[in-house]
């Protein structure tokens, strides 16, 4: 069993590793009934017993558990958000040495963040990192979780991003990235996306994209089912991929819903690394499977189901819908039509009592309403875990590595365009020391080539492609 | 005389777990005496108070399945796996064959051969070594491969069966098609045989003929197993009145007589859920004709067949080109295996028509027959056949098809030379294939 590390970089990405963790102890407390230290815990948590002084190396597997604590780092750059989390209900789950903490914050500005903060705190961070692997036997992957749009998150995180890939190469870096609307408040985070970008591309071993309009539509999706409660379609409410009842953590804050979300994501794609089934799928297994190609690393979420109803009676037509609902672009954790593009990989993580021949059926049902890229027709990974999420019999995860994510990359490269042309905020970035002229143009590039990459290859679609003609032997 | 099983990633783990539990019932439930002590030798060894240990080894780059499988069969309470036949590692391959192959396999080769080297001494003599493992993976495959090699270096007189599982063709695995090309390409130097069972066959028969609505990795598991073992349960070979104490290698030498033709493929009739089995009587004319038109038109099952593909009609003096019938499945070798009830009176003759045969090669030479008058695993009668024949030439040829269109892209191979496997490697690989497709076409 490996274990994985989550790195938590700036507000967005501490507030959704605070989901996280939440959910990571109720999905554990739901399972571990006998309240043993188990293998699935030990992927995310050491236990710890606090009676001893050195803060104990409890960390026997199949012992009682004593106290847990998150095998994380947490960074922020403003106290606010890490001191909310020390003084609510999950303080005990870290130590005050896993938090790196300033005061003062970037200003939503990705140099500061970058430079001047990844200078400061390197080496803390590279110590408060090497700590955490140490507790592990095994370390597989880091789990980084910031925004784009700001400037800690986004600065700081690719920094931290760089200094893994360094210090730690063998260990799979997966990053969950949150995008900014169009509609965002925060003028400058064309800038500060597209510089994080570029270390995306370079750095990480895969990224999953989330956009903050996709989870406040599904948010609103939900409530609005929830509200409308016709007769005999009435929503569990703990069931729902946005809900934190059962949760350490009492009363709900704004963005806990959709934070919850991508939470569920992330309990989602490690669930059969976890937990036992007929068919694992560990992380190394998606960074094989899903990345034909060293750039195009960036793959598309999406979830099923979004919550259970209260009807007990789940025929077979209900496990059809999640799989077909997983390639809706209602469940899509950035707003793209993969159906409407061109899939280069896909994979698919099932969770529950759900058989092998149920995702054959739907396999054979589905494919052909599917584009896929000609030398890749049956490109599809699956994986089958027996434990269901809280609340559910049955979820699935759905991993597209899909061109759909150029139009979103276009976009944003548009808005980024918009400013740079006037030369606006420039200079905030410019007087920071470590910063460029070179490092925009750069960043502009590194995407334009990856988004031409994507269109290369969405030329292809529909294109009947002729068999490569195969080595001829002499008979 | 023993065999020793070695399981290697989470399919060869999760079969061979099952593969001991059929054996084991099979030969507890017999009530001739002697195939019951004869099964439990081969296959188990016996403790101080009859418990049964499976003489077998079980690898795998993660924990979790081998923690399982032995859970499993412990659960039984029939038999249990030794103590310290395991070796596990923690990070898995991820689905690489190369990193199965040149990391996992040289650095805990030692480990491995020593293992195996322990439960081989605890065999009186050892008939042969069985290994099981799914071509689709990254240690079944990869690590597989290079555990193969050193069996075969460790034990250059032994024969080494290596059963593989053929992946679904509409993916489990999206490297599954590189990862079957080069463990089959590799394998082929220095296996003596591969014995292959395809998920989608086996998927069929689950659905088609056992009638089960929810197929699950258990259910396909139960029949790939019982098609093993009505192989390898203790059969009368020769004319002799002794269970044959060679049981791999006289396998080997009925049905692979040419170098160049290692792959075997397996037909079982009949097959049935046990609901129905109850209510069904069985004549050896019957599923013997059955059997043999399964063979010639390649059906893979007992439903479905085409019965209008026919052996070409040839002279035994005319000795040119063999003609060219539509759908006609030829035969290298074909091994057929009868168990039940009034076995001796089984008319056995149209496997013997040189017809379904390469005509250069006596027919006394390319049919073998086994019996044994003991039912097997439920069946009052049952007939397997192996057969060393074009039946899985479709199969391979899509699979490297598919496998080099990808590769023309250049699609993950990035991922495969981080692990030392290059460009070059492959290419060694799609010939090897190439030679065995074209080797088996021109039958």
């Amino acid at each position: 069993m490996t274990q994985s590390i989550v790195v938590q970089v700036g507000q967005c990405g501490n507030q959704v590793g605070c989901r996280f963790w939440d959910l990571a102890l109720r999905e554990h407390a739901h399972v571990n009934k006998k309240g043993i230290y188990d293998e699935a815990l030990s992927s995310f948590f050491r236990n710890v017993d606090t009676r001893r002084s050195d803060g104990g190396a409890a960390q026997i597997t199949g012992g009682k558990i004593s106290t847990l604590k998150a095998r994380a780092v947490l960074v922020d750059m403003e106290e606010g958000v890490v001191n909310e989390i020390l003084q609510g209900p999950l303080r005990e789950v870290f130590d005050s040495t896993q938090l790196i903490t300033d005061v003062s914050g970037s200003g939503n500005n990705w140099a500061v963040g970058h430079w001047t903060y990844g200078s400061t705190y390197r080496e803390q961070i590279v110590e408060q990192v090497r700590r955490a692997a140490e507790h592990c036997d095994c370390l597989q992957c880091f789990f980084l979780i910031h925004s784009m749009g700001g400037g800690t998150g986004s600065g700081l995180g690719t920094y931290v991003l760089k200094l893994l890939e360094e210090e730690f190469p063998e260990v799979y870096r997966i990053v969950t990235s949150v995008y900014p609307s169009a509609e965002d408040d925060v003028i400058t985070s064309p800038y500060n996306s597209i510089l994080a970008m570029r270390e995306l591309t370079e750095h990480a071993d895969c990224v999953l994209p989330v956009e903050n309009q996709s989870l406040v539509d599904i948010v609103n999706k939900i409530r609005h089912m929830s509200q409308s409660g016709k007769g005999g379609s009435v929503i569990k409410k703990d069931s729902t991929v946005i809900s934190s009842k059962g949760g350490v953590s009492g009363v709900e804050k704004p963005f806990d819903a959709m934070n919850n979300i991508v939470a569920n994501l992330l309990l989602n794609i490690t669930s059969s690394a976890r937990f036992e089934g007929s068919l694992n799928m560990d992380m190394n297994e998606i960074t094989m499977n899903l990345v034909p190609f060293p750039r195009l690393h960036y793959l598309v979420p999406s979830l099923t189901p979004l919550y259970t109803l209260a009807d007990v009676n789940i025929p077979t037509r209900r496990l059809d819908q999640m799989f077909s609902d997983a390639f809706s672009k209602d469940h899509q954790l950035i707003r793209a039509d993969p159906k409407h593009s061109l899939y280069l990989a896909c994979a698919l993580m099932v969770r529950g009592n759900v058989q092998v021949s149920d995702l054959r059926r739907n396999i054979e049902r589905l494919r052909p309403t599917l584009p896929f890229v000609s030398w890749n027709q049956e490109g599809w990974k699956t994986g089958l875990c027996s434990v269901p999420p809280v609340g559910h019999t049955h979820a699935l995860l759905a991993l597209a590595n899909n061109t759909c994510v150029r139009p979103t990359f276009s976009e944003l490269r548009e808005r980024f365009s918009k400013l740079y042309r006037k030369k606006a905020h420039l200079h905030h970035y410019l007087q920071v020391e470590g910063m460029e002229q070179a490092c925009f143009s750069e960043a502009l590039s590194s995407l334009s080539s990856l988004i031409e990459e994507y269109s290369q290859l969405d030329a292809t679609k529909g294109a009947c492609m002729p068999d490569a003609p195969r080595l001829s032997i002499a008979t | 005389m023993s065999v020793v099983t070695v399981q290697l990633g989470q399919c060869g783990n999760q079969v061979g777990q099952e593969f001991f539990s059929v054996l084991c019932n099979d030969s507890n439930n017999a009530k001739d005496k002697l195939y019951k002590d004869c099964g439990h030798e081969r296959f188990f060894r016996e403790g101080p108070s009859q418990d049964l240990t499976a003489r077998a080894i079980l690898i795998d780059m993660e924990p979790k399945v081998i923690c399982q499988t032995i859970a499993k069969a412990a659960k039984s309470g029939k038999w249990r796996y030794g103590d310290n036949a395991h070796f596990c590692q923690k990070r898995g391959s991820g689905n690489n064959w190369a990193n199965g192959f040149s990391v996992h396999g040289p650095k805990h080769k030692e480990v491995v051969q020593d293992l195996v080297r322990k439960e081989v001494e605890q065999c009186d003599r050892l008939s042969g070594i069985l290994t099981m493992m799914s071509l689709a993976g990254g240690t079944g495959s990869g690590m597989g491969t290079y555990i193969t090699q050193c069996l075969r270096d460790m034990y250059p007189h032994t024969s080494i069966l290596n059963h593989v599982t053929w992946p679904y063709n509409t993916g489990e695995v999206i490297v599954q098609n590189y990862n079957s090309v080069l463990t089959l390409s590799h394998l082929y130097q220095f296996s003596d045989a591969i014995l292959v069972h395809e998920n989608d066959t086996v998927h069929k028969i689950c659905a088609q003929l056992m009638n089960i609505k929810h197929i699950s990795f258990n259910d396909v598991n139960k029949v790939i197993t019982h098609h093993l073992g009505s192989v390898l349960q203790p059969v009368y070979t020769a004319s002799s009145s002794r269970y044959s104490r060679n049981p791999i290698g006289e396998f080997m030498s009925s049905l692979v007589n040419h170098p160049e033709y290692k792959l075997l493929s397996l037909q079982n009739i009949p097959q049935m859920s046990s609901t129905s089995l109850a209510y069904s009587v069985f004549n050896w004319p019957g599923l013997l004709k059955h059997l043999r038109q399964m063979l010639i038109a390649n059906a893979r099952m007992e439903e479905g067949i085409d019965w209008t593909v026919r052996a070409p009609s040839v002279s035994r003096s005319d000795r040119g080109r063999p003609t060219r019938e539509l759908g006609f499945n030829r035969s290298l070798a074909n091994l057929l295996i009868l168990r039940g009830k009034d076995v001796a009176s089984a008319e056995i003759g149209g496997f013997k028509d040189p017809a379904l045969y390469v005509p250069w090669l006596p027919v006394e030479s390319a049919f073998s027959s086994w019996s044994s008058a003991v039912p097997f695993n439920g069946y009052e009668k049952s007939a397997t056949l192996v057969s060393n024949s074009q039946s899985l030439l479709g199969p391979l040829n899509s699979m490297v098809g598919k496998a080099w269109n990808m590769f023309a892209s250049r699609a993950y191979i990035h991922q495969y030379m981080k692990f030392g496997i290059s460009e070059e490697d492959f290419l060694d690989s799609f010939t090897v294939l190439e030679q065995v497709i074209s080797s088996y076409s021109q039958l």
